[in-house]
């Protein structure tokens, strides 16, 4: 069976990835992309866990599926903020929406 | 309906006049008088319905009519107050519903209602005249008061506070009604108060009569401490009166005699007996119908009302025959010392009410002076007959200083006074009702004998000092009714019979019915009213008619007291100085042919005269006594008590507090607070603000690695704390 840590690692990365794109790219629709690999990593260690920890029940699927579930309607709600973000401002990258700024 | 709740009713009428008028229909002259006389005629009428069935009362003394009803609750106990109608009461309600309402018909004519609006008349000021046109040449006529519906308004409140009293089972609500009167008095007085004169005259009744309102009080409070009760059928019970009569109090009075004594002093205030007299003849600047109303008939009858009532009480310890208790001697003796001192000055005045004002006061000391000997009925005779042939005489004079106020207009002479009896006469052409009225008062005043009621009442007043031996009571009495009769046909002879002496009086004319009807109304009292108490002894007369006034309110007292018996003594007394009063008063002033005459009696007195005339200087007296001290006093606790230590103090605690506040500011506030911590405080915040608003770029990837870095410095921070 393929050590636990091999899994762990690939999800480690793979958060670290999208934490960079999030971080570190301009371009909005790229930190959403950014985001779901996060969210993807996680769903990598749920279900590592559940499979070498308690694989007898189905809580770690179970899990899975609600980030899945959560992720497909955050991407709804961020694709369509991200279109009147452009539809009002007529731009997407990052650096430009600064209205927080003091 | 049911006596008693028509008992309860009685002062409402003419309190809702008041409220009336005062709130709607003030700016109308007639409505506010159809109001108020209604109101008045309601009352009367009830009042007559319940006097009428007490008379059907069999032992209507043991039965009144009574009713009460849970008032205030006093800890565990209930304060009651109620009516009652007992035979007294009834007596009273008759003659106080009567010239009620016959006064406020009087007022519809005395204040003009009918007449054009003066020309310069003046809120506060009598009406002084309007110019009208007619066929072409000018004239003045009278014209209306200027607060016609106001005096509506008040002697409405002032009808409501006698029902209140005459009605009441118990003192407090008569105190009640009292203190309403005195309130209705003082703004009658000061009815026309932009007169200086009136306004004092206000304050000066309202004043004194507070003195005895003061001691009444107080032997209300005696009274309720000792008994823990007000009501009648409880404070005159035997039980109570034994108990109290027993009991010791100050100066060696019984307790009954301390509050009775209390109370009189309140009676002396209110009904103006010496030495407390002097605010009623200033109360003559009020309207004559005020002083008619409050002045002679009701109000300050209400002062004797009180003292018949709380007999029983004085009396206690009293059974008839033995000596005086200590507070009806000196009942007897204020009453009498006034009767006659009052008596004597009312005969050096000139103004036609000052005579009556002064012959009120004797009168009532009359009443004081029967009551002190015990002579209960003879005293309440004399109270509801005086209440008759007064409000008659001073309506009468009323009468005839409108009808010179008529004559004043016609002239144009202003400076000749209306009210002056020097500058009447003749008048009994002019105004031939007033003229018999008036004389069948006055003779009513002076007892003269047989046909009018005065002589009976006086008549029985005397039998009773004379038959139970107080003998000092029986000459001053004696001699105050004969310088009644005397005065009395001075001002008859002076006013009305001769011949005029000031054109102002030869042109003075008769009234309108509203003001006479009255005067016929009231005279058939004053004549008639004497019938019913005709002592049964007495000769020829005596038994054709039943002594139903004795009978009848003598049965008030739980113990009757029994007629006198008849002597000829002061049968004679009473018709030798009635009708010698009368005749030497008729002989002396029958020459008084011209207004600037010198009076006669200022000839034959000489000194005295001026004394009398001056009132024995009893103003000036209390003026050095009492007033003078008092604005004395006041003045120097102004200007050195408040002016110089209070206010001293105070300004000291405020200079204080200025250098304390200066000092605070410029040492500490200013140098500390102010530069360190308000500034400096702020200077800080606003440095680090600026230099935190810089990590504030609105990005919100930064933002994130900022997020990024606290936490993985927080988990550092975990790791190395909680973890090793």
């Amino acid at each position: 069976m393929i050590p636990i840590s091999w899994y762990l690692i690939l999800a480690a990365a793979l958060f670290s990835i999208g934490l960079f794109g999030v971080l570190a790219r301009k371009n909005a629709v790229a930190i959403l992309l950014g985001v779901e690999l996060m969210l993807n990593a996680v769903n990598i260690n749920l279900v590592t866990f559940w499979r070498y920890n308690a694989p007898e029940t189905v809580t770690g699927q179970v899990f899975a599926i609600i980030v899945f579930a959560v992720a497909a309607a955050e991407v709804a709600v961020g694709l369509a903020l991200i279109i009147s973000i452009y539809r009002n401002r007529n731009t997407i990258v990052a650096d430009d929406l600064d209205m927080m700024k003091w | 309906m049911a006596t008693e709740n028509i008992i309860w009713l009685l002062p409402l009428p003419p309190l809702l006049a008041f409220v009336l008028i005062i709130l709607f229909t003030n700016k109308n002259n007639k409505l506010s008088h159809i109001v108020g006389v209604s109101a008045a005629g309601l009352s009367w009428l009830g009042a007559m319905i319940v006097f009428f069935r007490s008379l059907g009362v069999e032992h209507f003394g043991e039965h009144p009519f009574v009713s009460s009803i849970k008032w205030l609750p006093l800890g565990d106990e209930w304060l009651e107050i109620g009516v009652r109608i007992d035979p007294l009461s009834s007596a009273v309600l008759f003659f106080v519903g009567i010239t009620i309402f016959m006064i406020f018909l009087y007022s519809v004519g005395y204040h003009n209602f009918g007449q054009p609006e003066g020309d310069h008349d003046k809120k506060g000021l009598p009406p002084h005249g309007a110019t009208v046109e007619e066929h072409g040449h000018k004239h003045v006529v009278p014209s209306i008061e200027p607060m016609y519906a106001r005096f509506f308004a008040f002697i409405g409140l002032f009808a409501t506070g006698m029902y209140t009293l005459v009605i009441s089972d118990n003192l407090l609500t008569l105190f009640v009604g009292w203190e309403i009167m005195g309130l209705c008095s003082y703004l009658l007085i000061g009815f026309w108060f932009a007169k200086e004169s009136a306004r004092n005259a206000g304050i000066k009744a309202f004043m004194t009569t507070r003195i005895g309102d003061v001691f009444m009080l107080l032997g209300l409070a005696y009274l309720y401490t000792a008994t823990g009760s007000l009501q009648y059928e409880v404070i005159f019970s035997e039980e109570v009166l034994h108990r109290l009569a027993s009991a010791p109090s100050f100066w060696g009075l019984s307790a009954a005699g301390a509050i009775g004594l209390l109370l009189f002093i309140g009676a002396v205030g209110k009904s103006a007996q010496w030495p407390l007299h002097v605010w009623l003849p200033d109360a003559m600047e009020g309207p004559t119908p005020v002083s008619a109303m409050i002045h002679a008939a009701t109000m300050v009858s209400a002062g004797v009302y009180m003292v018949i009532r709380i007999f029983p009480l004085f009396s206690a310890g009293w059974d008839g025959h033995s000596s005086l208790t200590p507070t009806m001697s000196i009942i007897a003796f204020i009453g009498a010392f006034t009767a006659l001192f009052a008596a004597t000055i009312a005969v050096a005045q000139n103004d036609v009410k000052g005579v009556l004002a002064y012959s009120t006061i004797s009168q009532l000391g009359y009443m004081m002076a029967a009551i002190g000997i015990g002579a209960y009925v003879a005293a309440a005779f004399h109270l509801v007959t005086h209440a008759f042939f007064k409000a008659l005489l001073f309506l009468g004079s009323g009468s005839v200083i409108h009808g010179m106020e008529h004559g004043v207009l016609h002239t144009g002479d202003h400076s000749v006074d209306p009210q002056d009896m020097r500058n009447m006469g003749g008048l009994y052409k002019k105004m031939p009702v007033t003229f018999w009225t008036f004389l069948i008062g006055g003779f009513a005043l002076s007892g003269f004998p047989l046909v009018t009621a005065g002589f009976w009442s006086k008549d029985e007043i005397f039998a009773d000092a004379f038959a139970h031996g107080h003998t000092t009571v029986f000459i001053v009495l004696a001699l105050a009714a004969f310088l009644t009769a005397f005065y009395t046909m001075r001002q008859i002879t002076m006013t009305f019979l001769g011949e005029a002496r000031t054109p102002e009086a030869e042109h003075a004319s008769e009234n309108k019915w509203t003001m006479t009807a009255p005067l016929v109304v009231l005279s058939v009292f004053a004549l008639g009213y004497g019938w019913v108490g005709i002592p049964e002894e007495f000769p020829v007369l005596g038994g054709l008619l039943p002594n139903w006034f004795h009978d009848f309110v003598g049965h008030t007292l739980a113990n009757p007291l029994p007629a006198p018996e008849f002597s000829w003594v002061p049968l004679l007394t009473s018709l030798t100085v009635a009708l010698g009063g009368l005749a030497v008063g008729y002989l002396t002033y029958r020459n008084f042919k011209s207004a600037d005459a010198l009076d006669p009696m200022r000839k034959l007195l000489g000194p005295v005269y001026h004394f009398i005339e001056n009132k024995y200087y009893f103003d000036q007296a209390y003026d050095y006594l009492f007033v003078k001290p008092a604005y004395w006093i006041s003045s120097v606790f102004t200007e050195k008590m408040d002016k110089g230590v209070i206010d001293g103090i105070l300004h000291g605690f405020g200079k204080v507090a200025y250098f304390i506040g200066f000092n605070v500011r410029d040492k500490f506030d200013t140098p500390v607070i102010n530069r360190f911590i308000g500034d400096g405080s702020a200077e800080v915040v606003q440095k680090f603000g600026q230099w935190v608003r810089k990590a504030q770029t609105g990005r919100i990837q930064q933002y994130m690695v900022s997020a990024l870095g606290v936490l993985f410095l927080i988990f550092i921070a975990l790791y190395y704390l909680v973890l090793a």
